[in-house]
């Protein structure tokens, strides 16, 4: 099996400081990787470069491309990646309101990336809108609402509904949770696994949440100063981690 | 269907001073298709050490674990995600789920992972919640609230949903009724005649002695506590 994402030596620079150095991996089809991290340690970095969003300054993001196979998504040129980021491809960002155009309807918000890949009939993009909205438990009679007149849950759900109505697949999830009450991470936990085992996604979670990647990644990564220090099966590394800073990581999770 | 070849292991603890502590050593353990091996020892003698091991929830230093054809020892994580899906169950003493997912898709869910038709796992889960004596009325509410025992059939349900060809068991029959604990010892002799290969951990002795076909002493593995 040919992996859906290749990634080979990244690094990315700001200025001489170090965002991140020497992250490879490969991700296979239905596979999900949580990426574990402190603030700074260069998790979202890496996300954002493997996402397209920054350009590494070294390294390559092999993508395995429906039509051309494993194509270098570094190299690509920008409109090739966009177009891989509006259909292939889907981003979750941490705040809904980064992901969303705030000032257009629920329902315009699910569509519009209906309509950047080809579809035009208005009564078929409002019917796969409605479909989608009740997926991710939002009523139908909101489909008219701007989201800004959401709660927050709601709009990180609206976010998901946005991003996956093309039939991505490689999501990548930046805190998907963060910011979020528990009760409603907990709904959205169980919707996000249900959506990744339907729909057969791969998916990497940056999160600094534990308690998060145990319940969605099948693999995780824990990085620390810009590095990957451990990697393995997610419930291995967080029951027998190896290394001083991951058992540090584990040993401070607050139990409940 | 289940070979452990020479496996050792140590815990390092960095933050506690860098303590090494070696926990097994040398273990070796064969076990055929349709065979119950029962691992004995006092407690602390790396019983579920061994079984996590099997598992791949925790890493060897040294040796080989071979479950089939893969050795879980040395396998990449999607192989051991392969195995866990198809071919090695493990039922753990505790229930860990996400919340707010309805028992009967808790039990599916095995089934489902394997690509079984959803009508088909949701049927094998209420025969064997049924089989458990788990109330109907429970099964469209999470297991997270239920008692001890309610958690620990509805576990027992969801390792043997699908039909592993080998089979973890750590203390089934622990926090159970007499009529439950029944139940269990027949789900696992059935198991034991599909052909399943299980390997247990019982301190229920009665029940050690009903399905295992031998015990192992892992005592034997354990550097310091030898005899």
């Amino acid at each position: 099996m040919t992996p859906l994402l290749q990634v080979r030596d990244i690094a990315k620079f700001y200025g001489h400081r170090m965002g991140c150095t020497g992250v490879g991996f490969d991700l296979y089809p239905g596979e999900v990787m949580g990426i574990v991290g402190e603030s700074g340690s260069g998790k979202s970095t890496l996300l954002n470069c493997l996402a397209g969003h920054l350009v590494p300054d070294q390294g390559r993001v092999m993508f395995d491309t429906r039509t051309e196979g494993p194509r270098d998504t570094v190299t690509m040129s920008e409109p090739e990646r966009r177009m891989l980021s509006r259909t292939d491809w889907a981003f979750v960002h941490q705040h809904a309101r980064d992901g969303l155009r705030m000032g257009v309807s629920a329902g315009g918000n699910v569509g519009e990336r209906l309509m950047a890949v080809g579809a035009r009939h208005y009564g078929d993009i409002r019917e796969q809108a409605v479909d989608w909205l009740g997926r991710v438990e939002i009523s139908e009679d909101r489909i008219d609402d701007r989201p800004s007149a959401f709660s927050g849950g709601m709009q990180q759900r609206l976010q998901i509904a946005r991003n996956l109505v093309t039939g991505p697949r490689l999501v990548f999830m930046d805190e998907p949770t963060g910011g979020l009450d528990v009760s409603v991470q907990a709904r959205l936990l169980d919707l996000l696994r249900g959506l990744v085992r339907e729909m057969g996604l791969s998916a990497i979670i940056v999160t600094h949440d534990l308690a998060v990647v145990r319940l969605l990644a099948d693999r995780l990564m824990v990085m620390k100063d810009g590095h990957v220090v451990e990697s393995g099966l997610t419930d291995q590394v967080l029951d027998d981690p190896q290394h001083a800073y991951t058992q540090l990581l584990v040993s401070s999770v607050l139990q409940v | 269907m289940i070979r452990i070849e020479n496996l050792g292991k140590n815990f390092t603890l960095h933050n506690q001073g860098s303590a090494v502590i070696p926990v097994m050593e040398g273990a070796n353990l064969t076990v055929s298709s349709g065979e119950c091996v029962a691992l004995t020892g006092v407690s602390g003698s790396g019983k579920s050490t061994l079984m996590r091991m099997i598992y791949g929830n925790y890493l060897a230093q040294t040796g080989h674990i071979w479950v089939g054809d893969t050795d879980v020892a040395k396998a990449e994580p999607r192989e051991i995600l392969a195995l866990r899906r198809e071919t090695l169950g493990y039922v753990s003493q505790f229930l860990r789920v996400v919340p707010r997912v309805p028992t009967l898709d808790v039990v599916a869910e095995p089934l489902l992972a394997i690509g079984t038709p959803v009508d088909q796992a949701r049927d094998r889960a209420r025969t064997l919640l049924a089989q458990l004596n788990i109330p109907e009325r429970l099964w469209s509410l999470s297991p997270t609230t239920f008692s001890g025992g309610e958690q620990q059939r509805v576990n027992i349900a969801r390792g043997f949903a699908h039909d592993y060809p080998a089979l973890l068991l750590d203390e089934p029959t622990a926090s159970l009724d007499a009529t439950n604990r029944e139940v269990v010892l027949s789900l696992i002799e059935a198991a034991k005649a599909r052909g399943a290969a299980i390997v247990g951990i019982f301190h229920d002795e009665p029940a050690r002695n009903r399905v295992a076909d031998r015990e192992v002493d892992v005592t034997g593995y354990t550097p310091g506590l030898a005899a």
